[in-house]
């Protein structure tokens, strides 16, 4: 699939690695349709987008309502009449605490976020691809989809929710001629982030250091690529060796 | 280009995979050393890529480090390694000999640990270095006939990860693949019915080539993948999921 001209549609796409893949994307000549809940955000990354010289357009949506995903979806129909590429990618964070003190508003907001809106957005844009039987789906997991993550319980089990669905829609689709991946990244200096203390050495892993956006963002590029055609269900740990 | 100005030395780099490997490296505009056990398809896989072509048997030692001399008299410098080189003896658990064990495990495992050895003092001093290695999905989920070969690539997952701590803060990351059924000269001869049997178990509905396995490693290789160290990539269509 030669990217040029072809269709992305990335989640979360108003800051951090949803920023840094969609202006990437729009680099190699794709139209990106930025979908986040936040409105600025969101339009901060399409001036970005159109002043590389790129194509898009911004969809306003919470991942989190089936009906605002069935919207994004089909208006990105209407205008481009396709998707090629999609980055499920929306997440929050939630307020860190133990267990036993998490609170259920913040659980439930980050599992309909996280984990439903992930469901959400392959429900919807499988079909297209389905009848298209084309397309490249990248999951936004996480390290702490994959390991022990204290104090962001509602999180992890978002996370490792993530991995599931990834294997499950890999399985599935497939078959079908679409593939499905997950990322994980580690720590990442992101808005998201931007409360952590992100110079931890032990949380930073073997390379002493966290990523940027660019280098979470290199690696979508790659796997969205024809040089990882053979590429389906894979779990993709971009952490500095934080879960070797 | 990719590699522009990398020192790569490829093992079983004559061989299918490794070839193809070679060849894309060269194209990526890296120097590649092919370094093979068959010492004249070495020369001749260098040849199309104005490379440098060893035979060098991973398993003993002595060879390892004469091409590591070699290559650093030559080039000064070691940027890439690709752990490729491998071999199968496949047999029933009841069935395996002790030659057969001892054969695989010399070549699949203290290869990796031979040249890697030999190799990092020289990334060290660079601050700079990537090492891949070649699992195999086999290593996590076993397979029928290939005790030694398994217990090979299982401990290929597990030198990276360790390697992945001590090297990480070096300026080296170390990641593996893992492929999973791979058409190469071995399938080649299989029935058309054992293929298709292969074909289906893939949710991708094919086997493997050559080129997205080396295409992995280029990524691996390459600036693109800096925050990638101690992962196992599987390029198998969904096969061990």
């Amino acid at each position: 699939m030669p990217l040029k001209n072809s269709v992305a549609v990335i989640t979360g796409a108003g800051s951090g690695i949803g920023r840094s893949v969609s202006l990437k994307l729009s680099e190699k000549g794709m139209l990106v349709v930025l979908v986040d809940y936040d409105k600025k955000g969101g339009e901060e990354t399409l001036h970005l987008v159109k002043e590389n010289g790129g194509e898009g357009i911004l969809i306003q949506a919470d991942v989190s309502k089936g009906s605002d995903v069935e919207r994004y979806v089909s208006k990105t129909i209407e205008e481009f009449g396709r998707i090629d590429v999609f980055f499920n990618n929306a997440g929050v964070l939630g307020i860190p605490s133990l267990l036993a003190d998490y609170s259920e508003e913040t659980f439930d907001r980050i599992i309909a976020v996280n984990l439903k809106g992930s469901f959400l957005g392959l429900k919807y844009v499988l079909k297209v691809m389905e009848e298209q039987q084309s397309g490249v789906i990248i999951n936004t997991a996480s390290t702490a989809g994959v390991q022990s993550t204290p104090f962001l319980g509602g999180y992890s089990a978002s996370k490792h929710g993530v991995v599931g669905l990834t294997k499950t829609a890999a399985a599935e689709y497939g078959p079908k001629g679409i593939r499905i991946n997950a990322i994980c990244p580690g720590g990442v200096v992101t808005n998201m982030t931007k409360d952590m203390d992100m110079s931890d050495p032990v949380q930073n892993g073997p390379l002493g250091r966290p990523a940027s956006p660019d280098e979470i963002a290199n690696v979508v590029c790659f796997l969205v690529s024809d040089e990882a055609s053979y590429m389906n269900g894979s779990i993709v740990t971009i952490d500095g060796g934080l879960t070797a | 280009m990719k590699l522009e100005g990398k020192v790569a030395i490829i093992t079983g780099g004559a061989g299918g995979l490794g070839k193809e490997t070679s060849l894309l490296f060269a194209r990526e505009g890296a120097h590649v050393v092919v370094a093979d056990y068959n010492k004249s398809l070495a020369e001749e896989t260098a040849k199309e890529i104005n490379g440098i072509g060893l035979g060098v048997d991973v398993s003993i030692r002595d060879q390892v480090n004469r091409m590591v001399n070699e290559v650093i008299e030559q080039f000064g410098k070691i940027d890439i390694l690709i752990n490729n080189a491998g071999i199968t003896m496949d047999s029933t658990l009841v069935k395996m000999t002790q030659e057969q064990w001892d054969q695989v495990i010399s070549i699949n495992q203290t290869g990796v640990f031979h040249c890697t050895q030999a190799v990092v003092p020289h990334m060290i001093k660079e601050g700079y270095g990537r090492i891949i290695n070649t699992s195999s999905i086999v290593g996590r989920m076993g397979n029928f006939g290939q005790t030694n070969y398994a217990a090979t690539k299982a401990a290929v997952i597990a030198m990276t990860q360790t390697w992945a701590k001590e090297l990480g803060r070096k300026g080296i990351n170390v990641n593996a693949v893992a492929p999973g059924f791979i058409m190469t000269a071995m399938t080649e001869k299989m029935p058309e019915k054992i293929l298709n049997g292969m074909r289906e178990k893939v949710p991708l509905q094919r086997l493997g080539t050559p080129r997205d396995i080396a295409n992995t490693y280029l990524f691996l290789a390459s600036d693109d993948s800096s925050y990638i160290n101690g992962a196992v990539i599987p390029v198998d269509g969904g096969l061990s999921i």
